[in-house]
């Protein structure tokens, strides 16, 4: 089983350390530190697991995972696995009476990998002077090599469980001991419970990811160096793609005196300004269930409470909320934007999606058939697009004592099939542009501002004095989705004749 | 160049940075070097800013350039030559191309785009090799290739020779658009000259 865990946050809302749970779990886990020891450990990690019947873990962090270097390829080895179905109820049905002598096996199985670990090559001492000596993996070993060159390391090249002999081996031979490691201090509280003395997350953060740098000044805090410092610059966040059908819901409920809990996905980047239209995220399908929660709290507050999901998400772990909110009789609105497809992450399709992992045809699942089958009376689908109509379709969705969920049909910009169609840009009709900035709102990339300097120049460029700029669109990036158009009253934008 | 050299790359997601980087990556392997590179995607799309971090030597440990120690500065946008200042040292030389993309305060009015970033950069000691790389793209007869310009242009400070350069491209990119690659670097490789 592999896990990332994400020091750092760099695409993540927590920073959780899941070398817990291999000691939770009584799992072997190994932690490889740069992409030839990763294939290297996944063949180490199926031996094992053949070997003492168990599953094994690999803990990879951000800097494993996207990172790219040199690997040499070993010879295919095919393994001597037949498919076959194996009857083992004594290992497969976990009732008290067979879980029982399976725990004493789990217990066992921990000694025979504790032994392993102790002679394991993955475990290894790497001499050099004694007067530092630094227990780590991962990826800080690979900061520790280049911070300290010099100095004795063991590196652990399987973090649960620990070899104690070569720990305390180690331990014995140097002057100064560190325990390097991202996130929780893990090794070195089981070094402190061995009554080794050793020096961790004293000086090692225990946020965010480690590098030379951190782990150098840590232990030598005069290592310092001055740095040019960035001047001010206006931020550059990400935003969502020009075209995207996800704008047109979230320009709606920045304009709606609603709590949006929202979900994970490309439309969480709703919370960003001009949109600002989101007040909650914390994990996949969390937002279904805060709302029935909120709900519940909140008496009367029904038609103040409006979710947010993506289709994707809305079918990992969607789809129990809104079971649950329906059975347990609350009332609020539900938004499942279906843009076809999983976009964040890269265009994995989902199963709403008419196709497979390997682009072969495959159910679709049927959103309003679903929703009705849970027992949601109120099921409406709306083209995003069309900002105006989308209000009114949300406004009456909200208005309703019971629950209701409102479908949000477009495709995703990015689907292979949207790209290749012709795009007929907009543009904006200069003379009829009063400034009102209603489409500026829309936060689109495809759109900009121009401020006059003074009235005088409002005047001299033939618009009222009092006029502040103007807008105008990008036709390189213009898709022609046409949101702006359906806000602008004076005519203002409009498509080029085909 | 010491022991280890490290290439910064800064831009906008969409650029094709990570292509850029990857191109580089496999020349300074053709050239007998370890390589390690690392960027972060994710939320980094869609328009935000993007770096990619890729360091060369006998022997690469750590996939991250520390503060300080960034030796070739990639900027393909031109306000992002100076939001990772703290990478840059007096030495370093920084390839920028002179494209702005506007961010959504600046878009929006209520900023303005900082006009003197590359003069800054001047005025600290460092070297700023400008390149239009846009407009040679352009040129070339694909805008998309403004990536691959700018691997031309930063090909003239690194210890590989361009032929190294020119497999990757002729191995690596799809035939249709090979051409038009292999053009894009020669135009880069000139426009630094
Ligand atoms: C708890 C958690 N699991 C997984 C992820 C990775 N992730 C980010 S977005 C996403 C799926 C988004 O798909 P969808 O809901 O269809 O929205 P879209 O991006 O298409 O708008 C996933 C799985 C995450 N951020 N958090
Ligand atoms: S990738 Fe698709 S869903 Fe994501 S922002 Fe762009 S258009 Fe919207």
């Amino acid at each position: 089983m592999v896990t990332a865990d994400d020091p750092e946050m760099h695409s993540s809302q927590n920073e959780q350390d899941n070398r817990n749970y291999a000691l939770a779990a009584k799992v072997p886990m190994l932690e490889p530190s740069e992409p030839q020891e990763v294939k290297e450990f996944m063949r180490i990690a199926y031996e094992l697991s053949e070997e003492l019947d168990t599953p094994v873990m690999m803990r990879m962090t951000t800097r494993v995972s996207h990172v790219k270097g040199v690997v040499t390829p070993d010879e295919r080895r095919e393994g001597p696995v037949e498919r076959k179905i194996e009857k083992v109820p004594s290992k497969l049905v976990m009732l008290p009476a067979m879980a029982k002598t399976r725990r004493v096996y789990v217990e066992e199985r921990m000694i025979k990998c504790c032994e392993i670990a102790e002679t394991a090559p993955y475990n290894r001492i790497e001499r050099g002077d004694n007067s530092k000596g630094f227990i780590t993996g991962g990826v800080s070993y690979l900061y520790v090599k280049e911070a300290f060159p010099e100095a004795s390391v063991l590196k652990l090249g399987m973090c649960w469980p620990l070899p104690e002999n070569l720990i305390r081996e180690f331990a014995a031979s140097v002057d100064t001991l560190y325990v390097v490691e991202e996130l929780d201090p893990f090794i070195e509280t089981q070094l402190k419970a061995m009554g080794i003395k050793c020096i961790g997350k004293e000086v090692i953060p225990n946020q965010g990811e480690l590098n030379t740098d951190i782990v150098r000044r840590a232990i030598d805090p005069t290592a310092t160096k001055e740095l040019f410092a960035a001047p001010k610059l206006p931020n550059r966040p990400p935003n969502m793609c020009a075209g995207c059908p996800h704008r047109g819901i979230f320009f709606n409920l920045s304009r709606m005196n609603v709590f949006v809990s929202g979900d994970i996905g490309c439309y969480t980047l709703g919370f960003l300004p001009p949109l600002s239209a989101m007040d909650a995220c914390v994990c996949m399908g969390a937002s279904v269930s805060m709302a029935h929660g909120m709900q519940k709290a909140l008496e009367g507050a029904h038609n103040k409470i409006v979710s947010v999901i993506g289709d994707s998400t809305f079918v990992h772990t969607g789809i129990n909320g809104l079971i649950n909110t329906v059975y347990n009789n609350s009332a609020s609105t539900l938004i499942i934007l279906d843009n076809r497809i999983t976009a964040m992450t890269g265009q994995q399709p989902n199963p709403a999606s008419g196709s497979n992992i390997k682009g072969e045809a495959a159910n679709a699942l049927d959103f309003v058939a679903l929703c009705k089958a849970v027992g949601v009376k109120h099921v409406f689908e709306v083209n995003p697009h069309d900002v105006v109509n989308t209000r009114q379709v949300l406004k009456d969705a909200i208005e309703l004592e019971e629950m209701s969920v409102v479908i949000s049909k477009a495709p995703c910009v990015l689907l292979p099939e949207m790209k290749r169609k012709k795009k007929i840009p907009l543009f904006t009709v200069r003379e009829n542009c009063v400034g009102c900035t209603s489409c500026i709102r829309l936060g689109c990339p495809a759109i900009s501002w121009t401020s006059f300097k003074d009235a005088d120049e409002a005047e001299a460029r033939g618009y009222k004095r009092k006029q502040k700029g103007f807008s105008s669109i990008n036709e390189d990036h213009c898709l022609g989705c046409g949101q702006c158009a359906s806000l602008c009253k004076f005519n203002a934008i409009t498509k080029r004749e085909e | 160049m010491k022991e280890t050299g490290n290439i910064l790359f800064s831009g906008v997601g969409g650029q094709g940075i990570l292509l850029a980087s990857e191109v580089t990556a496999y020349s300074l392997l053709g050239a007998g070097y370890d390589v390690k590179k690392s960027e972060v995607h994710g939320m980094a799309q869609r328009g935000g800013s993007v770096t990619a971090q890729l360091r060369f030597g006998k022997k690469v440990y750590s996939p991250l350039i520390e503060p300080g120690c960034a030796d070739i500065l990639m900027a393909f946008e031109m306000m992002e030559a100076s939001r990772y200042a703290e990478y840059l040292h007096k030495d370093t030389k920084v390839i920028v191309n002179t494209q702005k993309i506007l961010p959504p305060a600046v878009a929006t009015g209520q900023m303005a785009y900082p006009d003197d970033v590359l003069a800054n950069l001047r005025e600290l000691g460092i070297t700023v090799v400008e390149v239009d790389a846009f407009e040679i793209a352009k040129q070339v007869g694909e805008p998309k290739t403004a990536n691959v310009v700018m691997v031309g242009a930063m090909s003239a400070f690194l210890p590989v020779d361009p032929k190294n350069y020119i497999q990757v491209i002729e191995t690596r990119v799809k035939e249709q658009f090979r051409d038009v690659n292999l053009k894009a670097f020669e135009a880069g490789r000139n426009a630094s000259k």
